[in-house]
């Protein structure tokens, strides 16, 4: 066990599945010398040397659309891509090719690789700098999505999103790379990937979030106990598949819902949770399932960053209307 | 030589050393926290005031975050260009009389919307010259090779100018393209391409210039490199130790741009050290103005970021603003009386 944070963490996760698998490569803008513009890479040129990690030149598209080349002849490409707004010149390598190729080949080809990304909102950042645009990929056929939230959940899942036999979008929330440290285990283990994670038991009601937002839920957790509300945190950790099973037995229980994510409201993923809940658990329901999100708008630079993102206040205020339902 | 005046040359060195008192000043904001992240410009201001320079008033640059000194040779307020780094984006709205762009963060896409208006100019028989801007690295993105295409199929009155600065945040020119020059890039797409001295005004002009020229007559696009060096680090969040020497950046520094103007000034008699030193205070007199208007601007409402969504509010949007704008209140009459 040490101490580590997010950066650290996924570090470790990447040098361990590089030692262990001779495949693994990592790929893209900056991650060899500069150790990648957030360190996530740091170290790694060094002990696995420029066949392994390899600085790409300034393309999206050529890294995933070469990355696809490489998993389909036998390596394990794992592609950074600096910062998810900036994923779009390789959305249709990914969409068109990387999440098709295993059903176009009916099972000849297949395609593993894993693009990791850091997204969300981040205090004071640039345009494209701050998306959240999951939904995007949770909407495409043949890609899992997968965000962790913490330091711990981050080695685990993306160890297993390495060893997947399917492209798996990697989301690494920006504001939560140095924001804590977490017991993490030195050795090797995985989380796996369709499996949601009830960080809190609970009997009154039900809120399901994932990635950076889950802190805030967290800490809308602490207050709503001190008001009585006995609530049941879901982590979602992977966001597609969605793990349906965890969220209709949870809402099942408690008989009401509040999802919670700064992706814009229409068609985010808490569309399809409430959509979910309403196909299968419309009789379990005390009140409608409701959706904490960031707004159709883009994204507001510094000056009013803090009227986009939702914010601990908003979750419980609104969870504590619901309860009055 | 292209032919200049002696006032011409002066407004030059004027307008070079505003970018680097800009540039200077800018990066200590954001190391006060008064700015957001900023991308600094120094030693590329030959290349980029150059270019923009000779342009008419009627034709059009298409900028990147890195190209202030096109911005400011082209007339832009410098509070409206602190405004944006402040992360106020209504410093992003270009007065009305300036043919600029807004700046591209997503590397190069913008050729592209150049080509495009360039062509739009063209079916309206308009007398405009599009010019776009980006560092050498762009040239390894998809978009920019279809708008050279278009550009070459259409023959249209573009110009790309590439400063390069020999590095992609890290990543050094030798890593980005196994071509011997960016320039050789446009003879692929069947038109010329120079290579020039970036830190030498004059060679950036006379090149420009001849592009324009030719894009007047009907003669289509250039490419323009203009080689380079960015002699400060990619952004305030970078740190260029990392991946290049202090000598490097020394030897680069003996290149600087505006010292050489300054000599060139010197020897023809343009340049004293009571001329260098005005045009220096008044560079910095420039920006303190700046600062003080920018940090005296009210704060943009608190749902102006639901305005431009679409030019009609659709009732969507509405119902979402009507919701923050009684969330905002709710909160703030919590936080009086608690
Ligand atoms: C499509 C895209 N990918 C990645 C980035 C992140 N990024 C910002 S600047 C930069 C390097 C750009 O180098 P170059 O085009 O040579 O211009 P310079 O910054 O050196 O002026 C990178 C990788 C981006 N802005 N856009």
């Amino acid at each position: 066990m040490s101490q580590m944070n997010m950066v650290q963490s996924i570090n470790q996760a990447l040098a361990q599945e590089m030692e262990r698998d001779q495949n693994v490569l990592v790929l893209g803008e900056d991650v060899g010398v500069d150790g990648g513009v957030f360190r996530v890479t740091e170290g790694l040129l060094q002990k696995f040397g420029e066949e392994r990690v390899i600085d790409t030149p300034l393309s999206e598209s050529g890294i995933v659309g070469t990355s696809i080349g490489m998993a389909v002849y036998g390596l394990k490409p794992v592609v950074e891509i600096q910062f998810s707004g900036f994923i779009y010149s390789a959305f249709e390598q990914l969409i068109s090719h990387a999440s098709r190729i295993r059903n176009r080949s009916r099972g000849r080809f297949t395609c593993p690789l894993v693009v990791r990304t850091p997204c969300s909102w981040v205090s004071r950042g640039l345009e494209h700098h701050e998306e959240s645009t999951e939904a995007l990929f949770i909407h495409t056929p043949g890609l899992k999505v997968v965000m962790p939230s913490n330091p711990y959940d981050a080695k685990g899942l993306l160890i297993s999103s390495i060893r997947d036999p399917d492209p798996v979008i990697f989301f690494e929330p920006l504001r939560l790379y140095r924001a804590f440290k977490q017991e993490v285990p030195d050795e090797i283990y995985t989380i796996p990937i369709g499996e949601a994670n009830v960080v809190k038991e609970g009997t009154d009601i039900t809120l399901i979030s994932y990635g950076a937002m889950m802190s805030s839920v967290l800490e809308a957790d602490e207050i709503l106990k001190g008001n009585n509300i006995n609530s049941e945190v879901i982590n979602l950790r992977t966001l597609s598949p969605l793990d349906k099973d965890t969220i209709l037995k949870s809402v099942k229980k408690t008989g009401k819902c509040v999802v919670v994510h700064e992706a814009p409201l229409t068609c985010g993923l808490g569309a399809e949770i409430s959509a979910i809940i309403n196909e299968k658990a419309l009789l379990n329901l005390e009140a409608p399932v409701i959706r904490i999100t960031g707004f159709d708008t883009v994204v507001p630079l510094a000056k009013l960053e803090n009227n986009y993102i939702p914010d601990v206040r908003r979750i419980v205020t609104e969870t504590k209307n619901l309860m009055k339902f | 030589m292209p032919k200049l005046s002696d006032e011409e040359i002066k407004e030059l060195y004027r307008l070079m050393v505003q970018t680097r008192v800009f540039d200077e000043k800018a990066w200590k904001l954001q190391r006060q926290g008064r700015i957001g992240t900023y991308a600094p410009i120094k030693g590329q201001e030959a290349s980029d005031i150059g270019t923009s320079f000779v342009l008419s008033k009627n034709d059009w640059i298409f900028p990147t975050y890195r190209n202030m000194g096109a911005y400011i040779t082209r007339g832009m307020p410098l509070e409206k260009l602190l405004q944006y780094w402040s992360g106020d984006e209504r410093g992003q709205k270009i007065p009305e009389n300036l043919n600029i762009f807004t700046l591209a963060i997503p590397v190069g896409t913008q050729p592209l919307h150049a080509v495009g208006l360039a062509w739009a100019a063209k079916k309206q028989k308009k007398d405009v010259v599009v010019l776009t801007y980006m560092g050498e690295a762009a040239t390894s993105t998809g978009d920019f090779h279809e708008a050279m295409n278009f550009a070459g199929v259409f023959n249209l009155p573009v110009i790309f100018v590439v400063e390069n600065n020999q590095y992609a945040i890290s990543v050094p020119r030798s890593k980005q393209t196994k071509s011997e020059t960016i320039a050789q890039k446009a003879i692929a797409y069947g038109f010329n391409g120079i290579q020039v001295d970036g830190n030498d005004i004059f060679a950036v002009i006379k090149a420009t210039k001849d592009a324009i020229e030719k894009s007047k007559q009907n003669n289509g696009p250039s490419l323009v490199e203009c080689v380079t060096y960015r002699l400060g680090h990619h952004t305030t969040a970078d740190d260029y130790n990392i991946y290049r020497t202090e000598e490097e950046v020394q030897l680069w520094s003996q290149k600087d741009p505006i010292e050489r103007l300054r000599r060139f000034m010197e020897n023809k008699k343009l340049w004293t050290k009571e001329f260098g030193d005005k045009t220096f205070k008044e560079a910095e007199e420039n920006m303190e103005k700046a600062i003080v208007a920018m940090e005296s601007l009210s704060k943009p409402k608190p749902d102006e970021f639901f305005d431009y969504v679409f030019a009609n509010q659709t009732n969507s949007i509405k119902m979402q603003r009507e919701y923050l704008l009684k969330y905002l209140d709710e909160k703030e009459k919590e936080i009086r009386f608690p």
